[in-house]
This record gives C-alpha cells, sequence and structure tokens, in this order.
C-alpha cells in the first residue's frame, strides 16, 4: 500500500570511523530545527498523529513499544490495535480520560531536520497549554476531523496561532479513512477554512488528507488518496522554510545578571533577541537613555568578535553605566519603544476574570513592574472574530486591551520582535501567570516626561503638623463599626492638633464615584480611586482614615502597595455578620435579605478577610471608644505622632 | 577528540544558560541538584558557562543514598575541588540509622526514603527556593509534560493538571513562602544532544561511562556490579568479570549495567544511535508501571 518511510537510518553510522564518524555527526549537528506544534479540536487526531510521526520514525525503544502494547490494553481507545496517542499523553489523568490535558514536548530527526513537537490539548478548557506550545512554533499542523468539518476549537487555535505570529499553517484533514477516502469531503472542508483563514495573513496554509491512526500521507503518500498530488505531510514539513531576519534587525538584549566577580569587571549577561553586535558598537541602555559602547563580548570560550540572535552572552562596556537588570541594550541608532502605556492583545489565562483597574505584575523580558488594564478596546468572537464590547474577560477569552505601568518598559511591537513585544501578567496574591500579552503599539513616548520635581516633599508638610503622613485603612462588613471608629479616632486626633480627613463610603459614592454601581468590576475601580486619592492627601502630609468595605484582598493590596512602606496601616474592623445584621444601622441587610439590594458583602457578594492587617480589632469585645485608643496608640508606636 | 561546535548544540546551550541566569536573577536561594551522572555534568558545566568569569552564585547539592558507586563519590570530589564551588552532602539520616536499604527493603521503599524524602528534607532545612535538577523531556513521558519551571507547593507537590502557563521564554519565578520551583534547564536536550555536547566541550564524566572489566552478577535480568561488600549474593549468584559500562548512574544496586566495548565517546554515541532500547530500562526503579515516574514526581521526586 506505501513506500518504505525515508526514516533516518543510523546503520551507516556504525561503518564509519575515524574522521568518516566525526563529519557524520557534523551533519546531525549541522540539521536545522523546525518547532511545530498540533492543534484542533478535541478527538481531531492530533496525539495520534504525533504518536504516528515517532513511531514511524522509528523513536520507539522498544521497552517502551512494549509499555505502549500494554496500555493500549488497558486504556487504549482502538480496540485491540495500538493506540498511538497513548506515546504522547503521558499523565495517568490524560490516559485515564483518553484526552489531552496539557501539552507534550517530543523529539524526532529524519535525515533532512530536527523537529521538536509540541501536541497540545484541545479542550477549551485547556486553551493556556495549547497557548504555551504555540508560542515558541514555527509551524502550525491544525487537524480536522473529515467527520466533523471546521469546528469551534479549530477557529479559536487558528486565531490564537496568527495572533502569535505563526506564519505558516498545514490544514490536515484527519480520518480520510471514515470518509471513505472522499476528495469531496476534503474540498469542502479547505474550502470552508480558507473562508475565514485566508484574513489571517499566513505566509501558507498547505492542506493535507491524512489518517493519523493508518499513515495514509503522513510519512508517504498514500494509494488510498489518488487524487491528491501534493507532498506527504513529513515532506512537508521537513522542507517548509520559516525565514526569521532577526539577525538583520536592530541590536536588542534584555539586562537579566550583572556579572561582577571583582572590582575590576563588570558585565552584562543576557540572550540577543535580534540584532549582531560587535566590539565597538555603539549601544544605548534604553531606559534610561545613556550611551556607551561595547568593550568586549565575554564568554567561558574566550571573547567574540561578533554575536547574534540566541546568543547568551556576556557584554562589557567602555563607560561605566549604570545598568541593572531589566534594562535593554538596544542598538543606538535603532532605538525600541520607551512608555508605560501601550495596547496590546491579551490571551487571558486565569479562572479568575479580569477586572481593568485591578493591579497585576507584568513581566517583560527580564523586568517586572506593576500594570492595571485601564480599557477593554473589545473582545474577540471566537466564532466570527467580531469585535465585542466587553467590561472584564474571563478564561480563554482574547481581547485587545490598554494598559498602563507603574514604570516605562522598553519594547518593540510584537510583530517586529517576538522577544521584546511579549509579556506575561502574574497575579500578586496567587502569583499565577493569569495572561499572555501581546504588545500592539506604544501609547505615548515616557521618554521625555519627567516628574515636575518639587520643592517641598511629603515628609516637609507632615513635620510642620508633627506627624509622619499615613492612611489608616478601615476594613469590614457593612455594619461592622469602621466609620464609628475612624470617627472617634479622627476627633481624638483633631483634639490633639493634628491633620486629618475621612473619606467614607457614603461621601465618596455620592461624588466621585457617583458612577459606579456594585458589580465586581466596579468595586475594584470604586477602591482604585480612593486609594489614589487617598495618596494625594498623604502627599499633601495628612493622616487619612479610609473607611471601606473594600472586601477584596487584592485591592486593598493595591491602595498598600501605592504608596511607600509604613505609610499604609490596615485595621480590620472585625464584626460577625449576624451582630451587622442585628445592628443594621441602615437597614440595609434588611433590603438585601429581601432581595431588594443586589451584590450585597456578605450576603451574595464575597468578603475577604485580610490575612496580615496590622490592627485586627474585635468589636464584640470591646466599645467603640476603647478601640479608638487601641488605634491612637499603635500610631503613637508606629511613629506617626512626632 | 573533539568535534566543533555549531548550530543545534550552540541553541540549545544559549537556551540553557537563559534559564540558569534568571534562576540566579529571580530567586533568593536557588541550589543545584548534582546527581554526578552525565546530564549532570553537563548542567554543571553551563552554569560554569553561565555566570563566568565569576562562579555559579548558588550551591550544588547532592543527595546522597549511602549506596551510590564509589567511583560517583570521588568523581564528585574531585569536581567541586577542580572548580572551586560548594557542596551540600545530604542523606536522610532516619533511614541512614534504620539501615534503609535496596535489599531488604525493596527498591520503591528504598527510592522514597533515600531518594525523594531525603530530598525534600534538604530543601526544607536550608530554605531552597529553587532547585535545579538535569531531566530532560525526551527521557520519559510525564518529563515530556513539564514545564522548564516547575511550580511546587509547600508539600513539595507537583500539580501535573495545574501547571502554569509558560509561554515564549519567559519564565514566572514568583512564590509564596515555603513554595518553590523545579527548574530544569536541560529541558529540550535529547540523549544524543548531551553526549555530542560532551564530545565537542571535553566535559569530564564519570569513568564508569566507558567500558572496562567490572565485576558482575545477573540478577531480576539485569547486570548489577558489585561494588562494594555491602551487596548481598545470592546463592546462586558469583561476580565474575565482564567487558561493561553504564548508560545511566545511580545507586548500584538498581544500576544496570550493558555489555559493551566502548571504551571512548565515539563508541559509546555509536552504541546510543543502534540502540533499541531506552536508556530508562538501565533503572531498575523505572520499571514499576507506567504511571510510576509520574506518580514519583507528584511526591517530589525530581
Ligand atoms: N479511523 C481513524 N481514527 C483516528 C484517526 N486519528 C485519530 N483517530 C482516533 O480518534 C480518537 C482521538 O484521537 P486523539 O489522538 O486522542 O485526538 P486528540 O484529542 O486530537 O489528541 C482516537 O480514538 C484515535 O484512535 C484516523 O486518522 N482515523
Ligand atoms: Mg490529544
Amino acid at each position: 500500500m506505501m513506500d518504505t518511510p525515508n526514516t533516518s537510518s543510523n546503520d551507516e553510522a556504525l561503518e564509519l570511523t575515524g574522521e568518516a564518524f566525526e563529519e557524520y555527526l557534523q551533519r546531525q549537528e549541522n540539521k536545522s530545527l523546525l518547532r511545530i506544534l498540533t492543534c484542533g479540536s478535541v478527538d481531531d487526531g492530533k496525539s495520534t498523529l504525533i504518536g504516528r510521526l515517532l513511531y514511524d520514525t522509528k523513536l520507539i525503544f522498544e521497552d517502551q513499544l512494549a509499555a505502549l502494547e500494554r496500555d493500549s490494553k488497558r486504556h487504549g481507545t482502538v480496540g485491540e490495535d495500538i493506540d498511538f496517542a497513548l506515546l504522547v499523553d503521558g499523565l495517568e489523568a490524560e490516559r485515564e480520560q483518553g484526552i489531552t490535558i496539557d501539552v507534550a514536548y517530543r523529539f524526532f530527526t529524519t535525515d533532512r531536520r530536527k523537529f521538536i513537537v509540541a501536541d497540545t490539548p484541545g479542550h477549551e478548557q485547556y486553551t493556556r497549554n495549547m497557548a504555551t506550545g504555540a508560542s515558541n512554533s514555527d509551524v502550525a499542523v491544525l487537524l480536522v476531523d473529515a467527520r466533523n468539518g471546521i469546528a469551534t476549537q479549530t477557529r479559536r487555535h487558528a486565531f490564537i496561532v496568527s495572533l502569535l505570529g505563526i506564519r505558516h499553517v498545514v490544514l490536515a484533514v484527519n480520518k480520510i479513512d471514515l470518509v471513505n477516502f472522499d476528495e469531496a469531503v476534503f474540498k469542502k472542508i479547505c474550502k470552508d477554512f480558507r473562508a475565514f483563514a485566508d484574513s489571517f495573513d499566513f505566509d501558507s496554509i498547505v492542506e493535507i488528507p491524512i489518517s493519523a491512526r493508518f499513515g495514509d500521507n503522513v510519512m508517504t503518500r498514500s494509494e488510498r488518496t489518488p487524487w491528491y498530488t501534493g507532498s506527504a505531510l513529513l515532506d512537508h514539513l521537513e522542507s517548509v522554510e520559516v525565514e526569521n531576519d532577526l539577525a538583520a534587525s536592530p541590536f536588542r538584549m534584555f539586562v537579566q545578571w550583572v556579572n561582577r566577580p571583582n572590582l575590576d569587571f563588570r558585565g552584562f549577561s543576557g540572550t540577543i533577541a535580534s540584532g549582531r553586535i560587535r566590539p565597538g558598537d555603539e549601544v544605548v541602555a534604553a531606559l534610561s537613555g545613556r550611551k556607551s559602547r561595547v568593550k568586549r563580548l565575554v564568554t567561558m570560550d574566550g571573547d567574540l568578535i561578533e554575536a547574534g540572535p540566541g546568543d547568551a552572552i556576556t557584554v562589557e562596556l567602555e563607560d561605566e553605566i549604570d545598568i541593572s537588570r531589566g534594562e535593554m541594550l538596544a542598538g543606538a541608532d535603532a532605538r525600541p519603544d520607551v512608555s508605560d502605556q501601550f495596547a496590546a492583545h491579551l490571551i487571558w489565562m486565569s479562572d479568575a476574570p479580569l477586572y481593568p483597574g485591578r493591579p497585576y505584575l507584568i513581566k517583560q523580558g527580564t523586568r517586572t513592574v506593576t500594570a492595571t488594564i485601564t480599557d477593554i478596546k473589545h473582545k474577540i468572537d471566537v466564532n466570527n472574530f467580531d469585535h465585542l464590547a466587553a467590561k472584564t474577560l474571563d478564561l480563554n477569552e482574547i481581547a485587545f486591551a490598554n494598559l498602563s505601568l507603574s514604570e516605562p518598559i522598553a519594547f518593540d511591537p510584537y510583530e517586529v520582535n517576538r522577544d521584546t513585544g511579549s509579556f506575561v501578567l502574574i497575579d500578586r496574591l496567587t502569583n499565577a501567570t493569569v495572561a499572555a500579552g501581546l504588545v500592539w503599539f506604544g501609547l505615548r513616548r515616557a521618554t521625555n516626561i519627567h516628574w515636575q520635581a518639587l520643592d517641598l516633599d511629603k515628609s516637609a508638610r507632615g513635620i510642620h503638623k508633627g506627624q509622619k503622613p499615613t492612611i489608616l485603612w478601615f476594613t469590614g462588613l457593612s455594619g461592622s463599626g469602621k466609620s464609628t471608629i475612624a470617627n472617634m479616632v479622627e476627633k481624638r486626633l483633631h483634639a490633639m492638633g493634628r491633620h486629618t480627613y475621612v473619606l467614607d463610603g457614603d461621601n465618596v459614592r455620592h461624588g466621585l464615584n457617583r458612577d459606579l454601581g456594585f458589580t465586581d468590576a466596579d468595586r475594584v475601580e470604586n477602591i482604585r480611586r480612593v486609594a489614589e486619592v487617598a495618596k494625594l492627601f498623604v502627599d499633601a502630609g495628612e493622616i487619612v482614615l479610609v473607611s471601606f468595605i473594600s472586601p477584596f484582598r487584592s485591592e486593598r493590596r493595591m491602595a498598600r502597595d501605592i504608596v511607600e512602606e509604613g505609610e499604609f496601616i490596615e485595621v480590620y474592623v472585625d464584626t460577625p455578620i449576624e451582630v451587622c445584621r442585628e445592628r443594621d444601622p441602615k437597614g440595609l441587610y434588611k433590603k438585601a435579605d429581601e432581595g431588594k439590594i443586589k451584590n450585597f458583602t456578605g450576603i451574595d457578594s464575597p468578603y475577604e478577610p485580610p490575612e496580615t492587617a496590622e490592627l485586627h480589632l474585635d468589636t464584640t469585645k470591646a466599645d467603640p471608644a476603647e478601640l479608638a485608643e487601641v488605634i491612637i496608640a499603635e500610631l503613637k508606636a508606629r511613629g506617626v505622632l512626632l | 577528540m573533539s568535534v566543533s561546535r555549531t548550530s543545534h548544540l550552540k541553541r540549545l546551550e544559549a537556551e540553557s544558560i537563559h534559564i540558569i541566569r534568571e534562576v540566579a536573577a529571580e530567586f533568593r536561594n536557588p541550589v543545584m541538584l548534582y546527581s554526578i551522572g552525565k546530564d549532570s555534568s553537563v548542567m554543571l558545566h553551563l552554569a560554569m558557562k553561565a555566570f563566568y568569569p565569576s562562579r555559579p552564585p548558588f550551591p550544588l547539592m547532592h543527595v546522597d543514598t549511602t549506596w551510590k558507586f564509589r567511583e560517583m563519590i570521588k568523581f564528585r570530589d574531585d569536581t567541586v575541588k577542580r572548580l572551586g564551588l560548594d557542596l551540600i552532602v545530604h542523606t536522610n539520616q532516619e533511614g541512614k540509622a534504620q539501615n534503609i536499604n535496596p535489599f531488604d527493603h525493596g527498591s520503591a521503599y528504598y527510592t522514597h526514603v533515600m531518594k525523594t524524602e531525603a530530598l525534600k528534607e534538604a530543601l526544607t532545612l536550608h530554605g531552597f527556593d529553587a532547585a535545579f535538577g538535569g531531566a530532560r523531556r525526551d527521557e520519559e513521558k510525564s518529563r515530556a509534560k513539564e514545564r522548564v519551571f516547575s511550580f511546587r507547593n509547600a508539600n513539595h507537590v507537583w500539580d501535573p493538571k495545574n501547571q502554569r502557563p509558560e509561554l515564549w521564554n519567559i519564565y514566572n519565578a514568583r512564590i509564596a513562602k515555603g513554595e518553590s520551583i523545579r527548574v530544569f534547564p536541560l529541558s529540550n536536550w535529547t540523549e544524543l544532544d548531551i553526549w555530542q555536547y560532551i564530545m565537542s566541550e571535553e566535559i569530564p564524566i564519570v569513568p564508569l561511562y566507558y567500558a572496562a572489566e567490572r565485576p558482575v552478577v545477573e540478577r531480576d535480568g539485569m547486570l548489577i556490579m558489585v561494588d562494594d561488600d555491602r551487596m548481598e549474593l545470592r546463592p546462586d549468584e558469583k561476580p565474575e568479570m565482564r567487558l561493561v559500562r553504564f548508560r545511566t548512574l545511580g545507586c548500584y544496586p538498581l544500576t544496570g549495567a550493558i555489555e559493551s566495548p566502548a571504551d571512548d565517546l565515539a563508541g559509546i554515541v555509536k552504541e546510543m544511535l543502534i540502540a533499541r532500547t531506552s536508556e530508562r530500562q538501565g533503572r531498575l526503579i523505572d520499571h514499576d508501571d507506567s504511571a510510576s515516574m509520574e506518580k514519583k514526581k507528584r511526591e517530589g521526586y525530581f
């Protein structure tokens, strides 16, 4: 039925000796490397295809094959036959459920190329793992089950593949054996695919009818599809050209580590993202704008006369300029964007939704700063690629958004440079990676913006008032006693001649935050604004008493982080909900219980109690006046009252 | 002999150096797990390159089960002396006191106590927040699924169903107190890459990888070397000298030798190219069942 496969034959190596053998190894070494991924909907045959490729290129050892036969009997989905998917579905849960959960990386070599294959999961739920596999790939093999045609996941994966900058796609119409090797079915699916994929601007789309299970058109052309005149899959993968012009692009290198073995040497270690560099070249530290020339390119194997993309080097400069991790070295004549605001695509990867205004950490290159999404421009419907309005993003949704950072970063658009245009967002509390981001363009140049140097600073203003400017942040359920205690503290401070101001949920919500409701997203924005206002008061030298329910840990964390260490004192006013309900000073619990108020904290909206508040006040054990004294004592102990 | 270095190995080398530097820059207290084998030798060599002219800013740690080949221990001590590095040697003292050994307690229990538990104990004891390991994705199918930065909770547990996304070459190094990350800089290397790299960089390796006449017995289908007199021989066993070498190194009672005349790197690579069994074939502990490696890893094994 099929010709003999053109597997890499190692037997010739055995006959070789001495130099001839070295040459043989050299040839292996010089083979180009292609990174590919398989993607597409669940059960379309991705894992089976990879297993088939490994099997047919003779990369399965005898002991592994024996294990595969045993596993196929136990977990297989194909009766008595070998289930090739089990070669890649390596996790217990995957084998038991017969699905792929996370990406597997496998390696194989043919006479012409080395391959790293990422086998990715098809379930929507695991899209982030698919994106993980796609982020480093050059070619995507997108599978479609011939019986089902294009599925939503086919579209989603095609979109992500194009978003991540993969320029070459193979549309593998799989299980062609199950549709009687029918050309019409194949043609129809190709047409459906082109109808949307043409707009993605791939450099190549190659359509191949295959049977992963039986091997048709995988290693060699199959006689069972005589109407197909193109290459077999492997042939195509061995010959597809994936150009990359990184060497000709401007020089970019993130500084990973400052190399300082002794006082005489100071080198900047990093991996070159693009461009070439030689001693004598002029470079600029992109963030600070300082220039110097390359003195040496240092490696353990001796100094280099030139280095290029992908090289991990240590650069010594002519001048002593201050550079630390996170800085980018760039060609002085072609600098990157430097800005604290930009527009980007985001793939949201967390079960917890994205809220504009909530602070996340952004890691881009070797730099980590704080970022908030200021505005979701639109999200993308993966069925028809329409742009939809959105206030939040859920797991696996993709959006175009504006980001604002605590400090500027140096970047290029992702389209121009994958390494300098990509980033991830990290949740500050759970440390989970919550989004992958691709920079589209910078929104304003921060390069020339400097803060107006102010003659009077906050500590000068504070000393004048006999105090260290501070935020006292009261958090607790509605009716817990926050305002009562805060007001008492303010009166005491006033009597002591100190300068204070109270920001209260009720007064702020009637003015500044009049436009906000009580959804999670609005609550986040509410707290963000209050925190910023409180910060201004601190700047003015005041002691600010903020009393807001502020139910979410991450927002309180944000408020804490925007002022300096020691300027934020969190006061947890701890009152059990039954007690609050009994007190019910404004009759709110009654209304909430009757369903007249929605999203009421403690009832149908969560309250996350502080884990590390500076003060924890139990209102069932002491009255408000006593608790106010506890706070005054704490302020004295902390040196807030001078 | 030396083969000049070219594109593929150079790319792998640079990728690994990038990973190693990220760890040094982002973690408070990293450590490099040094198991003395060929992969560890390559990983250590890469660490030397990553920080040159400085020395690696972290110590090495060897979890010593007390059943390693004697030549391994000698090689280990020579290596740290030659490179001027700090080495921590950790042995599970409780296990040692109870004389937990592969003969009386079985390979699974012995490995659990003297390797997995010992490792967790050592990591906790020194408060390491990141630990490098020399594992490669081509070794085994659950490794093929593992991230380069592999997150462990405070109990050192790996949750394979819930790994952090890991895109491009951006690694998330953020952890809470008590949690840690296992880092695998050799993830994308194959066994052949390792040997070719050792060859081209002339990296020293334990002589046990080269064929020599060594005293062995045949036991449970494997050739076990009688490395010292703690090895209890079964009635029908009689050590005999055979020309053997090892594809991987571990505890001598659990590591199978192969009959081979390959006494240089070229010979080793040639044998590898036509090998019909995986290198794990020579490790007794990996045989138990298909899911055993994943299970061990979830429990904290490297
Ligand atoms: N008849 C036939 N079955 C196939 C083919 N490819 C895959 N399958 C079967 O489809 C099912 C799902 O395959 P799998 O590789 O796990 O799909 P994945 O979810 O895309 O990785 C398995 O039972 C395979 O044996 C094919 O070309 N022909
Ligand atoms: Mg699969």
